[in-house]
């Protein structure tokens, strides 16, 4: 799961290194409308719809806050 | 607040287009995407199509063509309306009310009720609940609400949050007293310290317009805009809709004694087509039940979008089938309105172009 969300990230920010990075949101990598393109790359990936309430910057601010967040709407390893 | 109507119901719908359509594929170069992630967000928010207003056009001149062309086709009769509930948020002018100048190009009657609502995205439920409580009084018994917005020239063209997304148009909605006894469920919300998640800074009496405020600024995200222009803080307006309108509808149905899949259609605000999507997932309500087709085709023109969703998905059901609808807005204010209602053989329901 995690290589599948360094991919996606990778796909939309090509210019950063996701690995490297401890807050993707204080450090600009990502901004409402890459969070947007990775929603729909993971609903998509993961046949899922990720809870309306729960796109919020905060949740995507590291790769292990998007695992918690896909374990919460259903997806496990 | 919970409303309540009886014997009242639309008896038709039209929608006007300005004829000037912009593609989303002929901007690309103006916004801060690549144009990979342009692609995505093309298939995702839905942009494509919009149709905007040519300069020097008014509210008030697609309100006429559209009132003229129902009078021209013996759609509608001048003597007939009591009173007329405008919702814009771009009038022609700070005085007089736009909707005083439509009844006075018009030749309408005098012996009538005019009034001018702003409102924003929640416009059209909003609207409609003002015309049903009009109907409650004896003398009136029909009143065309007319929305109509033309935010377009208010969006920066440098705003890839907004630019993208925003249509003008207008739609006029011809509600009446009926002798069927069904009811007609209403609710309407606010929220007021959400004021400046949507809001247009200058141009008012507090902030009148000035060189300065013509100024464009750039945010953190690439936006380039004005304190004249729009501006939307697009991550709490998500999320106000994600977290009030599911909710708002559970309410609504739960005072009518409805369930879920009793609706035939939810037709809701078009503000994005993810947007919409996320909804229908949240509420558990099928995509085929909830159209999310019209930004792509038309852009987003405020509270038009929903009559909008109605003349171009259902306009030849409308005229010989019934149904039971669900029609929801959401937006600047904060405000969040709804109404589930049978919508039935409609006199009309169509789409006409501006010119």
């Amino acid at each position: 799961m995690k290589e599948k969300i360094i991919t996606f990230l990778t796909e939309i920010r090509p210019e950063f290194d996701f690995s490297e990075s401890s807050n993707f949101i204080e450090e600009g990598m990502l901004d409402s409308f890459d969070i947007v393109s990775l929603v729909a790359s993971l609903d998509e990936e993961f046949e899922i719809s990720i809870d309306g309430t729960e796109i919020l910057p905060e949740n995507f601010s590291s790769v292990e806050g998007i695992i918690q967040l896909l374990n919460k709407n259903g997806v496990t390893e | 607040m919970n409303l309540k109507f009886r014997n009242k119901k639309i008896t038709g719908i039209l929608t006007v287009l300005p004829e000037n359509e912009v593609n989303f594929d002929d901007e690309i170069d103006n916004y801060d995407f690549s144009r990979a992630q342009s692609m995505k967000l093309k298939l995702i928010m839905g942009y494509g199509k919009r149709r905007v207003v040519k300069e020097g056009t008014a509210v008030s001149d697609l309100c006429i063509y559209g009132m003229n062309y129902l009078f021209d086709k013996g759609l509608l009769k001048k003597e007939d309306i009591d009173g007329i509930v405008l919702v814009t948020q771009s009038p022609d002018h700070f005085v007089p009310a736009t909707s005083h100048i439509i009844q006075g190009k018009l030749g309408l009657k005098q012996d009538m009720m005019l009034l001018d609502i702003n409102q924003a995205c929640s416009g059209y439920p909003v609207g409609l609940n003002q015309a049903f409580m009009l109907l409650d009084q004896e003398e009136v018994n029909k009143v065309v609400l007319l929305n109509a917005d033309m935010m377009s020239s208010k969006v920066s063209a440098k705003d890839r949050g907004s630019r993208p997304l925003t249509g003008d148009a207008a739609s006029i909605t011809i509600v009446e007293k009926d002798s069927n006894d069904s009811t007609i469920y209403g609710t309407i919300n606010v929220d007021g310290t959400g004021a400046e998640s949507l809001i247009i800074p200058a141009g008012g009496f507090k902030m009148p317009s000035t060189p300065e405020t013509a100024k464009l600024q750039t945010d953190k995200n690439g936006n380039s805009r004005a304190l004249d222009h729009l501006v939307m803080k697009g991550d709490d307006v998500f999320n106000f809709v994600q977290k009030q309108v599911p909710p708002m509808i559970d309410n609504l149905l739960s005072k009518a004694n409805c369930d879920k899949d009793d609706v035939d259609y939810y037709l809701f605000h078009q503000p994005n087509k993810f947007m919409l999507k996320k909804l229908a997932d949240k509420m558990g309500v099928p995509h085929d039940k909830m159209p999310h087709n019209v930004v792509e085709n038309f852009g987003n023109a405020s509270g038009v979008s929903v009559p909008t969703a109605i003349t171009f998905n259902l306009a030849d059901k409308l005229l010989t089938e019934s149904f039971l609808v669900c029609i929801a807005g959401f937006g600047a204010g904060l405000s969040w309105a709804s109404l589930l209602m049978k919508l039935e053989k409609l006199d009309f329901c169509e789409m006409i172009d501006y010119k």
